[in-house]
């Protein structure tokens, strides 16, 4: 039993999301995606063992899950979008986990961000055809 | 005769919604991404199509990753929104028109795109986001809403030049429907973006601009990637951009430019307005 490998397998730094992180985080991800219920994610909230053994999270992900780990999980296999559904309504945005991800501060990631659109006007006005208020 | 008047497209990051929500669209970081759609607004209230097909990804609300449809067509007469896990506020149920989708359903079908259809649908901000962008926050909405949900979330996804074939066989399904309608396409997501990883943060500004204008004028150009290329070029999420083919797939060869709108950073993406015209 071997999982294909792909071609996009050595871009760095990147995770992409298929059928070998599926299929390690199934439990994990639908824990995730139940959180799309407010009564859920007061059930995680009150019990958060109990509610990690209702769908099957055990081992090294139950305890990324009651650590609050956002970015282990993501290691681990948790598909971004549903991680927000935990992440985003306890303070921790995408920026903070791309910053987690490099090592430095949210700032210092959006300062990064906001860098990549230097000069973006001129750019624009040297390709033409752009609206460009 | 159904008859398709052009194509627009649109980021759908939730950030959008929130700075909508939170009137935000004037403050300085967002003012000049919200003012370069109102060029796109004004076309589509003065063309008023009857119709808008949405081309986007569901983000795990109404699909979970138990089945992952490569493509899915609403097929309802409503399409509701709902909390994706943040608790905000459902905007208002989008209108359908189930007998158009089934014909488009049959359609693909027999053109062998074989679709999922879906009788209950809820659309997620990948929907939401665009048209709110396009028309305001409405209710009731202004158009007719039809869902096309492409899998750019769990690999395998389908490549770029499937997209831009489904595209042509979605032009083939609506001009063969009876009704007299008009109807715009609406491609979603893009343009480069990674949110995970070392590597999160990236932006390409300048194959986003490549991209926008092959796009427009050349879009055979965009379907000899293979999506590991696009992700090693546009990131992870940049994926999404492969949508923006299925728009330009249902318009004719030669189409007018009527507007190209670009900004970066926007969250964390490169985010495109084009809209895109048929000559007749």
């Amino acid at each position: 039993m071997t999982w294909t490998r792909h071609d996009y397998e050595d871009i760095p730094g990147t995770y992409v999301f298929d059928g070998r992180h599926a299929h390690a985080a199934y439990p994990l991800n639908k824990l995730l995606f139940s959180l799309n219920s407010e009564d859920n994610r007061k059930q995680l909230e009150r019990d958060p063992a109990a509610y990690c053994d209702k769908y099957g999270v055990t081992g090294e992900f139950k305890e990324l899950v009651l650590t609050k780990n956002f970015l282990g999980m993501l290691r681990a296999g948790a598909n971004i979008y549903y991680l927000a559904k935990m992440a985003i309504p306890r303070g921790t945005s995408v920026q903070d986990a791309g910053a987690a991800f490099q090592g430095i501060s949210t700032q210092e990631f959006q300062a990064k961000l906001l860098a990549k659109g230097a000069g973006l006007r001129e750019r624009l006005a040297k390709r033409g055809g752009y609206w460009n208020g | 005769m159904a008859r398709i008047i052009g194509g627009v497209t649109s980021s759908h990051i939730p950030a959008v919604g929130n700075a909508i929500a939170n009137n935000l669209t004037q403050e300085p970081y967002w003012k000049r991404f919200f003012d370069g759609y109102e060029p796109a607004k004004r076309w589509l209230r003065e063309r008023h199509p009857d119709v808008v097909i949405v081309v986007y990804n569901d983000h795990g609300l109404n699909f979970f990753l138990d089945k992952v449809p490569t493509f899915a067509l609403g097929c309802a007469d409503v399409y509701h929104n709902a909390d994706e896990g943040w608790a905000l506020a459902p905007v208002a149920p989008f209108k359908g028109d189930a007998q158009f989708s089934w014909h488009i359903a049959e359609s693909l079908v027999q053109q062998d795109f074989d679709i999922c259809t879906c009788q209950e649908m809820k659309v997620d901000h990948g929907f939401v986001n665009p048209l709110r962008a396009l028309y305001g926050t409405c209710d009731p909405w202004p158009v007719t809403t039809i869902p096309l949900a492409v899998n750019t979330v769990q690999h395998p996804v389908p490549s770029a030049n499937r997209c831009y074939r489904l595209g042509h066989a979605l032009r083939r399904a609506i001009e063969s429907y009876p009704d007299d309608l008009s109807v715009v396409v609406l491609g979603t997501g893009g343009l480069s973006h990674q949110l995970q990883g070392e590597r999160a943060g990236l932006i390409d500004v300048e194959f986003d601009l490549e991209c926008m204008d092959k796009i427009a004028n050349d879009p055979e150009w965009m379907t000899h990637f293979s999506n590991s290329e696009i992700m090693r070029r546009t990131g992870t999420e940049g994926i999404e951009t492969i949508m923006w083919l299925v728009m330009r797939g249902a318009l004719q060869s030669n189409v007018k430019v009527v507007h190209k709108h670009y900004h970066a950073p926007i969250s964390n993406t490169g985010a495109g307005v084009l809209v895109l015209e048929n000559y007749n």
